[in-house]
């Protein structure tokens, strides 16, 4: 249906935007438009210090939203994602209590966590059968209560080790947090796996129908495991991350990613039923997401406002590009 | 194959939630220190009822094949509602429960719209409108607080006859005004139908959209009833963003423990109130054993867990591999 649409328009469209996706578009055209809303309202809003704050602050959600990107494009869900990254927080900043290998290990003790919660995921999707909604939401579930405990349920009194904070606050090149630069890496690597490479292809067929991918000889399962523990790790990278950029780790500081790092996803065009989207609709998804925060935030809106306007944007938003064709 | 053997088969998972939930409690009652008593049972059934509510709407939506996300926000949200409204005369308390149910079905109503009209994915809808109502409802509420009408709170959460919990009885009408009604109706068949296979539905002139509005709907009242007994419960409105979050987890924990598919189309809501019910012992579990309070999450996040991986034994009557993938 939309391939056809998207012929009709060929002939005066330049060819970059022939190819590119109207989903990917829209997200950027919102871009835009909430760019130029802000700086109606502000006139700081398009400074490049504000603007690359702003990307730096995109970039923990970037590196969350990447490991949902992959799940999401097989067609599943990752709901553990809150608890995955306060475990990951936790975890690496815990590690930091044992002395200097505990520092050195610190990150990716961390991660290492985050893959683990990412494997029990793949196995219960993979090899269990179980849907991947509602096994994430049981490992959220089971994290979290290893969490509580592990802390006694108030915040740890651990704190993130410098090398931590030199990752999430630091700028190595004059001017350009390195938040950013590590976001940028693992989107480079992420577009690299997903159109490069024979495991992305297969992510993309599974996606589509895993019957299909199962009988072209792919060893389907092995990839959805895969998929999990990369979505796992990252988003615990992200945890990391965040625990970098304020300095220790928190209870529930996940729960404020677990929206966010959807809607990014399905805001930049990455079909909820898997199979088709891009990692630049992502990005774009991400900005937009982030800036939407924004905006809300220098407007000193309250939290109710904001939890209003951000479900009807995304609501909103969803209807303009993000339906399932009509059951005809 | 006799009659009765059919209607096994078909009440499977009702059955085995119903068992699960008498070995639990049993369990629960025989290691209590106050043993078998009506006030163990009634602090037990009120517990209970509260997860049985939202389980009953989540139940309703899980059938159609979607998920209702929100449905721990609705929860929240009529609690707010409730905790404004239903104070005063009898006649004041009335038109403000009638509000509370109203504010439940117009939620419910704004998750079919959007599912079934504007054509997204239940799990994205809902959790944008989750985020909706979690704003609402911290609008009604900034800060805990409000009050109820505290006789006919103590009525509804205290005892008949001093013996039956009067909350059970609550959730017995309700069961028998709202779930059978349904479950007997066209629109109930058509949303079974929905879940079970859309397309073969549609193509038989099914009023699907009509019967999956109607199960969101009335999934949306359900869940005010949820929200309102809440309020009889605490007499207060708390706009909790985790107590919303942890409901809408239990209710799925309750809807797969009772033998409704998550596929669509198979089990009943009165296998979700056991299985809610079952829940609940389940963490109660924990106290009289004499566990600490932190280890609670684990324990219920471990039970989840087991009960969502106990669905793959399944798998072992798959005869071709290519059924794995649905």
């Amino acid at each position: 249906m939309s391939d056809m649409a998207s012929h009709g328009r060929a002939g005066y469209l330049p060819g970059f935007l022939r190819r590119a996706d109207p989903a990917v578009l829209t997200a950027f055209a919102c871009i835009v438009v909430l760019l130029f809303l802000g700086s109606l309202y502000s006139r700081n809003f398009l400074s490049p210090e504000y603007l690359l704050q702003q990307l730096k602050v995109a970039s923990f959600l970037g590196v969350i939203a990447t490991g949902m990107m992959l799940v999401v494009l097989l067609g599943q869900i990752d709901l553990s994602v809150p608890w995955t990254i306060t475990a990951g927080a936790m975890m690496a900043c815990a590690a930091a209590a044992y002395g200097p290998v505990g520092t050195a290990l610190a990150m990716p003790f961390g991660i290492l966590c985050g893959v683990l919660i990412g494997l029990v995921n793949g196995i219960g999707v993979a090899y269990l059968r179980i849907p991947s909604m509602i096994i994430t939401l049981a490992t959220n579930a089971v994290v979290q209560g290893l969490m509580v405990v592990y802390t006694g349920g108030s915040s740890p009194q651990d704190t993130a080790t410098p090398a931590m904070r030199y990752v999430a606050t630091g700028s190595i090149l004059p001017g350009v947090p390195n938040a950013v630069i590590v976001w940028a890496l693992v989107g480079i690597a992420m577009v690299f796996l997903l159109t490069r490479t024979g495991f992305g292809r297969t992510i993309y067929g599974i996606g589509n129908r895993e019957r299909a991918a199962y009988l072209s000889g792919i060893n389907t399962r092995r990839v959805v495991l895969i998929a999990f523990a990369m979505c796992g790790g990252l988003a615990a990278f992200g945890g990391v991350l965040l625990a970098g950029y304020a300095s220790k780790a928190a209870q529930s500081m996940g729960d404020a990613y677990l929206l966010p790092s959807i809607a990014a996803v399905v805001l930049g065009g990455t079909s909820i039923l898997g199979g088709r989207g891009s990692y630049l609709g992502t990005v774009a998804g991400v900005i937009l997401i982030t800036l939407l925060q924004s905006i809300l935030s220098v407007m000193q809106m309250p939290e109710a406002g904001r939890q209003i306007i951000y479900g009807i944007v995304i609501v909103a938003m969803l209807l303009l590009y993000g339906r399932t064709p009509a059951s005809r | 194959m006799k009659e009765w053997r059919y209607w096994v088969a078909e009440q499977r998972g009702t059955l085995l939630a119903c068992g699960i939930f008498l070995l639990m409690f049993a369990i629960y009652t025989s290691n209590h220190p106050a043993g078998f008593t009506a006030n163990v049972v009634e602090t037990a059934a009120n517990k209970g009822v509260l997860l049985a509510f939202v389980a009953m709407a989540q139940t309703l939506v899980v059938i159609t094949a979607g998920i209702d996300l929100s449905v721990g926000m609705i929860f929240v949200l009529t609690n707010c509602v409730a905790s404004a409204l239903v104070v005063g005369t009898p006649m004041q308390t009335a038109l403000g429960i009638l509000a509370v149910l109203v504010v439940g079905v117009l939620c419910g109503a704004l998750n079919g719209a959007i599912v079934i009209y504007g054509r997204l994915q239940p799990i994205v809808a809902t959790i944008a409108t989750g985020a909706v109502f979690f704003g609402i409802a911290l609008l009604i509420r900034p800060f805990p607080g409000g009050s109820v009408n505290e006789d006919l709170a103590d009525t509804l959460t205290g005892k008949i006859f001093g013996v039956v919990p009067a909350s059970l009885v609550l959730l017995l009408v309700i069961v028998l005004l709202v779930w059978v009604p349904f479950r007997r109706s066209v629109l109930g068949r058509g949303a079974y139908a929905a879940g079970s296979a859309e397309a073969a539905a549609y193509m038989s002139g099914v009023p699907i959209r009509r019967a999956k509005f109607a199960a969101y709907m009335l999934s949306g009242l359900l869940a005010a009833f949820g929200g309102l007994f809440l309020t009889f419960f605490t007499y207060t409105g708390e706009a909790a963003y985790a107590s919303g979050n942890a409901y809408t987890l239990f209710s799925i924990a309750a809807v797969v423990i009772g033998g409704v598919s998550l596929y669509g189309g198979r089990g009943s809501a009165i296998g979700a109130i056991f299985g809610a019910l079952a829940f609940r012992t389940i963490g109660d579990l924990l106290f009289v054993f004499d566990l600490g309070a932190l280890w609670q999450p684990l324990f219920q996040g471990v039970i989840l867990l087991v009960a969502v991986s106990l669905g793959a034994f399944g798998l072992f009557r798959i005869r071709n591999r290519l059924e794995w993938f649905l």
